[in-house]
């Protein structure tokens, strides 16, 4: 068996169970994502999505359930280099400026030299911020810290994409020109998976996971979603999937 | 109204932050009590060792309050004042008596030398002046001089202590904050093994803690005169260690606070008790199990090294007991920063 068979998906959850002191927040997931895939998990906050995604890429130990990501069993160091990741907060050093941010994170990708310096200015132009390389980020907005934050995971052009919130805070101009390139690079063969409670995102994934009390209600294309819930909108479809909605 | 509301909802944190209730309430318990061991314990007995000294004064030395040893001749006393197990040695020389103090602790120096006064002076009214002049003590030192002051004698601890302290506090907080603006959660995610972190802080920090130490040092010999009788490589290499220790303490602490103001709590915890158990209070008065307390505390081997280089000229032998558990120390502290790391990451 190869890891890196085509045929095999890079995401395999398999009944994940995650409790935080006797509160069950992820129950029985399962779940495979395959090569070139476009994945959404949609729920509201506070529905497990955080953490799903934190098991997923071996930040957190599942207490039940087995993590599979390309083929190889998680949680596991080496494979921290084969996926990029965006959490939910920027985690950014303020008093840095973003080269130096960006540099700091390619050294720990292992990038350096002639090599670091391209892929930082590929990373950049990609989340358009090249104008703002050598401004310390505390002087940066919302916005702007959120796709920096986007390039550090873009920095060492990993297969996966394992993106947390990706455009919390970002205007909708440049939502959209973020989302073109995540679409590109999806197209390209990057598998991604996002978390969002944007309903109007959803409709652009090419599945998406309804989460919501730490369990994958339905997941398919955002169309089959629809037919299936008789809705137009991801919305009500995820009302009637979801179970309703509680205050 | 909004005052009270205000009040309220003060109250009510509190209520929910346990520990700093308990900060409040029960941390200026422990640090009075501990003042009252210090403070509070047996008299101070300055060991006196003799030599020569004929019966009748020795026991005046006892009867004013010393304890007195005998030793066959003045090599065996000067060595055993040289190990710092007698604070003073006390002969007869030409017919005078001659005292030799240790002298690195100015406190215990005079207590000798009011022992002593007290001694002669029972010699008693009625004895021919001639007499009282030949009774006058001839009085040198080992370490120091008469005009050693006290901050001479603590100065050393001090270097030590503010170094410790502030590495604690800045290193605390410095893992508080990389941990709470979620920097660490994305550090972890890279391939970085957890013992690379350990060691970054380490390196990082490491070279501000020795810039510190350097400026410090230099400051409290050169500006402020501090009384300095070794090399001051040693004194750095010394204020390394400790700051290494206070480092690796502090970030290791740090996983336990979840604000700035939790790491504030650990001062006077972590931080005052080894001021008592560093040397800066003679701890001869303490109850003797209480002492041993001190062999739990980093400040105390820092401390007792950088007074022996400072005051004695002690060597890198002197002190190499204190180098290896300070070492130990950091070691041991860096590797339980590595496991802490676990609750952040699973791997």
């Amino acid at each position: 068996m190869t890891a890196s068979s085509p045929s095999r998906p890079v995401v395999e959850l398999d009944r994940l169970t995650r409790a935080f002191g006797g509160r069950t927040v992820l129950d029985g997931v399962s779940l495979n994502i395959g090569r070139g895939e476009l994945f959404g998990l949609l729920g509201p906050s506070g529905s497990g999505k955080t953490t799903l995604i934190k098991l997923m890429t071996g930040i957190d130990r599942a207490d039940s359930g087995t993590v599979r990501l390309l083929g190889e069993r998680m949680p596991q160091l080496a494979m921290l280099q084969r996926f990029g990741y965006m959490a939910q907060s920027d985690a950014l050093y303020n008093e840095l400026t973003a080269r130096e941010n960006l540099v700091f994170f390619a050294s720990l990708y292992g990038l350096s030299g002639a090599r670091r310096n391209e892929r930082i200015r590929a990373a950049l132009s990609v989340v358009d911020l090249l104008g703002h390389l050598n401004k310390p980020v505390s002087a940066y907005s919302g916005g702007m810290k959120r796709r920096l934050s986007l390039a550090i995971a873009l920095l060492h052009e990993p297969e996966l994409l394992v993106l947390d919130e990706p455009t919390v805070g970002i205007d909708p101009a440049l939502r959209q020109s973020i989302w073109k390139e995540l679409l590109a690079m999806r197209d390209n063969g990057t598998t991604i998976v996002l978390t969002t409670h944007v309903m109007d995102e959803a409709d652009k994934c090419d599945r998406i996971g309804l989460i919501r009390d730490g369990r994958l209600t339905a997941v398919d294309t955002p169309e089959a979603l629809k037919a299936r819930s008789g809705a137009s909108t991801i919305e009500e479809a995820f009302i009637v999937l979801g179970g309703g909605v509680r205050s | 109204m909004r005052t009270r509301a205000l009040a309220i909802r003060i109250i009510r944190q509190f209520v929910r932050d346990k520990r700093t209730l308990a900060l409040l309430f029960l941390a200026p318990l422990l640090v009075l009590t501990l003042m009252n061991f210090v403070f509070n314990g047996q008299a101070v007995k300055p060991s006196i060792g003799i030599a020569t000294l004929p019966e009748p004064l020795a026991a005046k030395l006892e009867q004013a309050g010393a304890e007195v040893a005998a030793y066959a001749n003045l090599e065996e006393a000067r060595a055993a004042l040289a190990d710092g197990r007698l604070d003073a040695v006390a002969t007869l020389e030409g017919g005078a008596p001659s005292i030799l103090l240790e002298g690195s602790d100015p406190a215990v120096a005079k207590s000798v030398l009011v022992v002593l006064q007290k001694a002669l002076q029972q010699d008693g009214p009625g004895n021919s002046p001639s007499s009282a002049a030949r009774m006058q003590p001839r009085v040198s030192y080992l370490h120091g001089n008469e005009s050693l002051t006290s901050f001479d004698s603590f100065g050393p601890v001090l270097i030590g202590f503010f170094s410790f302290f502030f590495v604690f506090l800045l290193a605390g907080v410095a893992f508080l904050r990389e941990r709470t603006t979620g920097t660490l959660e994305r550090l972890l995610a890279t391939p970085i093994r957890r013992s690379e972190v350990v060691g970054g802080y380490l390196t990082g920090f490491g070279l501000f803690a020795l810039l510190q130490a350097a400026l410090i040092a230099a400051f409290s010999i050169y500006v402020l005169g501090l009384y300095m009788d070794g090399s001051i490589g040693l004194v750095l290499l010394m204020n390394l260690l400790l700051t290494l220790t206070a480092l690796t303490l502090g970030t290791l602490l740090s996983s336990y606070a979840t604000t700035e103001f939790q790491i504030i709590q650990f001062i006077p915890l972590v931080i005052v008790p080894q001021v008592f158990f560093s040397g800066l209070f003679n701890l001869d008065a303490m109850n003797p199990w209480l002492q041993k307390l001190s062999y739990a505390m980093p400040l105390y081997y820092g401390a007792d090294a950088m007074r022996g280089i400072m005051l004695r000229g002690e060597g890198f032998a002197d002190i190499q007991a204190d180098v290896y558990v300070l070492s130990g120390f950091s070691v041991a502290f860096a590797l339980l920063n590595v496991v802490a790391l676990k609750k952040q990451r699973a791997i």
